[in-house]
């Protein structure tokens, strides 16, 4: 199951999501990516021992100050913060997005969006923005171009469009350049998670009336 | 993110016994030259048993040669990222209590000590300066009972070893741009032409290990 996936991370998305420079969006897309992928886990957890090398090499000389120690022995004996309830592995949802969601599939609150698609935009900053997407089977999300970055991974069911075809793990990497027309697999209803760093410009269908509802 | 399986709890008075004779650990240490800036100590493999020790034991006398060594570079990795002495002196003494908090999801196997601390703080610099959640992969770990093998522990810190040596040979200019990527000064799309970092041996060594882990968990 976990060495199907065919479509990955770029090296520059998880080096700045080791570095944490991305925004809260694009760290949601990753982390869900990885807890479905092995082989860009350990690529990502290399880019962490870059950082561990980092921070290595700082200059000790910043000394903390007398009575940190104590301090921080104190902090622990607070005890550690409540831990999050654990989630089911077997889910449709990694960990990461059932933290957003609060639970598996049938906790996501969708709005339709039109045509049987739904959507629900999870609460993350402003830079950029995550939702849930829902295609019935068959069914095509309306021909879109884009200003920034999209990343779409799928957690259910397939989609393919003038690229390749994508199934659960697979992530597809858009920007300005692609035109495409996701089509979901005639055999199950597919759920995608979506990322963009700016607002999507939907080309053919109902272009105006539809880029509020999809936009937020 | 992190599942905490043995919450630590203590009552004052074993607190107050903590803190008295973590302070004198830390004491004692200062004495010898164990934890210099002597690079060869740095990555020493001896931190897994540090953390070890805190997992098993609550050792407060690894926890303070821990500290003494990783607390002043985590201040001084945040104030290279943005943040004010005094903030940063409060998030390292944050990140530390983590450390011991979560000391049993350490994997040796997996990432050195000073990567895993390096985490920790990164994930503390974007809840405190960035105020943004961090979603993080789905934590795997071997559990109460399984063990990593000592050899994979031993691989991965050499790995680790030469990658940093690897880091400390590149041209200046390339250095400086991926320290200024870790702490943060550079967008994921100036990040896109930080290639030719060598992690080609590390990338493999972590697989292996997940691959173990995996094997272990079923
Ligand atoms: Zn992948």
């Amino acid at each position: 199951m976990r060495n199907e996936i065919k479509h990955h991370m770029t090296d520059d998305l998880l080096m700045a999501y080791a570095a944490g420079n991305l925004p809260e969006a694009f760290d949601l897309m990753v982390a869900t990516h990885l807890s479905l992928c092995d082989h860009c886990r350990a690529r990502s957890e290399s880019f962490d021992a870059v950082g561990g090398c980092v921070l290595q090499e700082q200059d000790a000389s910043a000394s903390m100050s007398d009575g940190s120690l104590a301090a921080t022995m104190a902090l622990i004996a607070q005890g550690a913060p409540k831990a999050k309830p654990a989630h089911p592995t077997c889910a449709v949802l990694p960990a990461p997005l059932q933290d957003y969601v609060g639970g598996d599939v049938n906790a996501i609150k969708w709005k339709p969006v039109g045509m049987g698609v739904k959507q629900a935009i999870l609460p993350t900053t402003s830079e950029a923005t995550a939702r849930l997407l829902f295609i019935p089977a068959g069914a095509a999300v309306p021909d879109h171009s884009h200003n920034g970055i999209e990343l779409t991974m799928v957690l259910q069911g397939a989609f393919s469009d003038e690229i390749d075809r994508f199934a659960r793990g697979d992530v597809e990497i858009a920007d300005q350049s692609i035109h495409h027309t996701p089509t979901a697999d005639i055999s199950e209803d597919c759920i995608c998670l979506a990322v963009t760093d700016a607002p999507l410009k939907f080309s053919k269908l109902m272009p105006r009336l539809f880029q509020p509802f999809l936009r937020i | 993110m992190f599942t905490e399986i043995d919450t630590v709890t203590l009552d004052d008075v074993a607190a107050q016994h903590v803190v008295k004779s973590a302070v004198r650990g830390a004491k004692r240490f200062k004495g010898k030259p164990v934890n210099g800036p002597n690079k060869c100590c740095d990555s020493r493999k001896e931190w897994v048993d540090h953390v070890r020790r805190i997992r098993d034991a609550k050792d407060q006398i690894a926890f303070a040669e821990l500290f003494q060594h990783f607390a002043p570079r985590i201040k001084a990795f945040l104030i290279k990222s943005g943040s004010d002495a005094a903030l940063a002196e409060e998030c390292a003494q944050e990140v530390m209590a983590t450390l011991w908090h979560k000391a049993h999801l350490f994997d040796p196997t997996r990432a050195t000590v000073a990567t895993w601390v390096f985490t920790i703080a990164r994930n503390k610099r974007i809840d405190v300066l960035r105020k943004q959640r961090r979603p993080e992969p789905e934590d795997l770990w071997w559990g109460p009972e399984a063990e990593p093998e000592q050899e994979d522990v031993l691989a991965l810190q050499q790995e680790t070893a030469q990658l940093r040596d690897a880091m400390a040979a590149l041209p200046e200019a390339q250095r400086q741009l991926i320290e200024k990527a870790y702490f943060g000064d550079l967008s994921h799309r100036e990040i896109a032409s930080q290639t030719g970092l060598p992690l080609g041996t590390i990338k493999s060594r972590i697989r292996l290990a997940l691959d173990r882990l995996r094997h272990a968990m079923n």
